[in-house]
């Protein structure tokens, strides 16, 4: 496993100190079991290291660059940019907590009136002010043994979003959590590490985004834990905007009880190199967890996504749908298992994974795969790669639609089954803003759609 | 109009379209007949600007202009509107959305000035009675899950909106039943005006009762072999192609010779 012994210890040097120096600020006072969790992940991380290619799940996924590079952890957040300034998307909602360069920055969140019992803010505080809220869950959904990434972040745990919400509570406004780098000279990191747990038949909507500036060399490495109580409704969106170089490389896990229903629905623009882990295990009966994807890489960007869904109990549903466009020399790695253990009889669970290129270059690897041990089941899974259609194409022409234009909106309309399936329509509009500036007299989607 | 001058057209080394001559002029209806594979479908595609047929010989004069030049958007904006003999499914995009774009494209070149949603609701009302129209059919995503003579009507539906000068129905007859075709009949009668010429490829007599053409003409192997009055669509009706058609055989001979009945 890891790279060949001689190489790793010179690539994992500079790592391996910064954690030194980063545990060797932290407070003495920290509780054990999240002093436990820190040394598991760098043993783990220094006994492993960054994973090769030939690891099964990094098999199309080279990383050696990423590992190469001097990612350095900004000492403190100094900021002077308004994040209204950078990010592409805002919204009005009930509590907003941002981060700059991975650091929370309070005087730019804010925080509406919570229902009583509920926690808002920066894991950080939680750890000190609510231990038992955070340590029943903290670290306990995100393997890390198999990803450097988790590993590290788990490592480095220290500011994130820490939302708890308790029973019988409806948040009728969503969360917005917000992570900006804003650019230095020399490459940065940040691991922000998030823990949303919604209470029995509690609801919320959450928005993650993450952007950077239009150009710099930086690592986001998040880790986003998402526990949802018996009859739990959860709105949960990513939209990812990092600059043309970032590395983006992020692992997600939804824990689903009994009945409770969560939609994870993620958008992909951004970074140079993306790696997405979704895992969702739906552990109680009735659960039902829907993931869908949204990427639409160029130039030589390249986006992966790792999806892992377990149904270990009877009478769940799980439904997936990846959609990725891609131009010029992008590439696109999609792999998705569903895993339906002996007891989960009576599963649903779709999966399909579709791709548009656009280009000769682009190049797309898909590999959904179903691990069946129930003999009840109802599974699909499919995946396709295609390019714009010409029938469809001519036809639009035929009627007086310009080429260009026949050509995005069919591209547009390619996402729209994607677009139809946000709920929540702050994101939704700003979606069909964002293509329509992307795509080529992307006015007329506004025109015909 | 129209003037199509010893068209050849190739696709994959094959000679489709061998020679073909036709002149249309403004407020003519023309008939096309002719056997499967004739390059019936070949022909209104060249013209409505497909480009993958290669073409080394010929010229297509619209207007006088050279038509082939012309990308097939710019020929619908010049008022060339070919109904498709498979209208092809679009999902994702809204039927109704996508021709009011059309047509604002098409208002844009004519430097008319664009319709909104509210107007252009008001103006298709009327077509949409024309041909009968279903609302649904509207809202949903272009020719998607349509039946075949929804896709049909559409198309019709589609020309009504489009107001072009030179509509190509291919086969748009086929598929529908006797009502239907009726109404399509009765949307492309209502339409024909002094300035507006149509080609109408058919296979069946049945259409040009209710259409009645000026012109019939048989195409026969990518070539136009016959060409005649309304009758010849009722000749052919009884007596098929095969007598039209040229046999090696039969090229010492300056007159087809009939079939013995
Ligand atoms: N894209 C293509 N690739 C290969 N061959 C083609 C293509 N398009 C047409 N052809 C061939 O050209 C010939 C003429 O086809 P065309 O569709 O024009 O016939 P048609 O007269 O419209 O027939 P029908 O009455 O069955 O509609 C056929 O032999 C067909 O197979
Ligand atoms: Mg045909």
């Amino acid at each position: 496993m890891g790279l060949p012994d001689v190489a790793s210890s010179v690539i994992l040097g500079p790592w391996l100190d910064e954690y030194i120096e980063f545990a060797s600020r932290l407070p003495q006072n920290e509780p054990a079991a999240l002093a436990q969790l820190r040394n598991r992940a760098i043993a783990g991380f220094r006994e492993n290291g960054f994973p090769s290619t030939a690891l099964e799940a990094w098999r199309s996924t080279d990383i050696s660059e990423i590992a190469q590079t001097p990612y350095r952890r900004v000492p403190s957040a100094s900021v002077n940019t308004s994040p209204v300034d950078v990010v592409p998307f805002s919204y009005v909602m009930c509590g907003e907590l941002v981060f700059f360069d991975g650091h929370y920055a309070q005087s730019f969140s804010s925080i509406c009136d919570l229902p009583e019992d509920a926690v808002l803010g920066n894991l950080r505080d939680a750890i000190r002010t609510d231990p038992d809220k955070v340590q029943t869950h903290l670290g306990g959904y995100v393997p890390f043994e198999e990803n450097a990434f988790a590993a590290l972040n788990t490592a480095f745990i220290k500011d994130g979003a820490f939302l708890h919400i308790p029973r019988d509570t409806v948040m009728k406004e969503p969360i917005h959590l917000l992570y900006l780098t804003t650019g230095h000279e020399n490459p940065t990191a940040s691991y922000p590490r998030n823990l949303i747990v919604v209470g029995e038949n509690s609801q919320v909507t959450i928005i993650e985004s993450y952007a950077g500036p239009e150009h710099g060399s930086y690592l986001t490495c998040p880790v986003t834990e998402i526990v949802a109580g018996e009859g739990a409704e959860i709105e949960h969106y990513k939209i990812q905007h990092e600059s043309a170089e970032a590395a983006h490389m992020a692992s997600q896990h939804i824990y689903l009880s009994r009945k409770s229903h969560v939609v994870s629905q993620s958008m992909s623009f951004g970074g140079g190199y993306t790696r997405n882990d979704i895992g969702a295990t739906l552990n109680g009966e009735g659960a039902d967890c829907t993931l869908n994807g949204l990427y639409l890489p160029s130039g030589t960007q390249f986006v992966d996504h790792h999806i892992s869904v377990e149904h270990t109990r009877p009478g769940c549903r799980s439904f997936q749908l990846f959609k990725g466009i891609l131009e010029d020399s992008a590439r696109a790695v999609f792999n998705g298992l569903i895993h339906v253990h002996p007891d989960a009889q009576q599963t649903s669970a779709d999966q399909s994974n579709r791709n548009l290129l656009l280009s000769r270059d682009a190049l797309v690897h898909s590999q959904p795969q179903l691990l069946i041990f129930a003999d009840d089941v109802k599974c699909t899974h499919g995946s396709t790669v295609g390019e714009l259609d010409q029938e469809a194409l001519f036809y639009l022409r035929s009627r007086g639609i310009g080429e260009e234009e026949a050509r995005s909106l069919l591209i547009y309309a390619f996402a729209s089954e994607f677009i139809e399936r946000i709920e929540f329509s702050p994101v939704k509009k700003d979606l069909e803003k964002f293509l329509i500036n992307r795509l080529p007299h992307g006015e007329i989607i506004r025109q015909a759609m | 109009m129209l003037e199509v001058k010893n068209l050849h057209a190739w696709i994959e080394g094959k000679e489709i379209l061998k020679g073909l001559n036709l002149t249309v002029k403004p407020g003519e209806v023309h008939a096309i007949m002719g056997p499967n594979g004739s390059g019936k479908s070949t022909f209104s595609q060249i013209l409505a600007g497909r480009d993958f047929y290669h073409i080394p010989e010929g010229e297509v004069l619209y207007e006088g202009r050279d038509l082939l030049e012309l990308s097939p958007e710019v020929r619908a904006r010049e008022g060339i509107f070919m109904a498709f003999q498979y209208p092809v499914e679009i999902a994702g995009v809204t039927n109704a959305y996508f021709l009011k774009a059309a047509l604002n494209a098409i208002r844009r070149h004519r430097g008319e000035p664009e319709v909104d949603a509210f107007d252009f609701l008001e103006m298709i009302q009327d077509k949409m009675a024309l041909v009968q129209m279903d609302d649904t059919l509207l809202k949903r995503s272009v020719n998607e899950g349509f039946s075949g003579g929804e896709k049909k009507r559409n198309e019709i539906f589609h020309m009504a909106v489009l107001d072009p000068k030179l509509a190509i129905l291919d086969e748009t007859d086929s598929g529908l039943d006797i009502d239907a075709l009726r109404i399509v009949a009765d949307g492309v009668n209502s339409m024909r005006d002094p300035e507006r010429s149509f080609i109408v490829i058919t296979h069946y007599q049945r259409l040009l009762s209710y259409i009645v053409p000026d012109f019939v003409h048989v195409l026969v192997d990518g070539e136009i072999v016959q060409s005649g009055g309304k009758e010849l669509a009722l000749e052919l009706e009884e007596r098929g192609y095969a007598w039209l058609v040229k046999h090696p055989a039969d090229e010492n001979h300056s007159e087809p010779v009939p079939d013995q009945v």
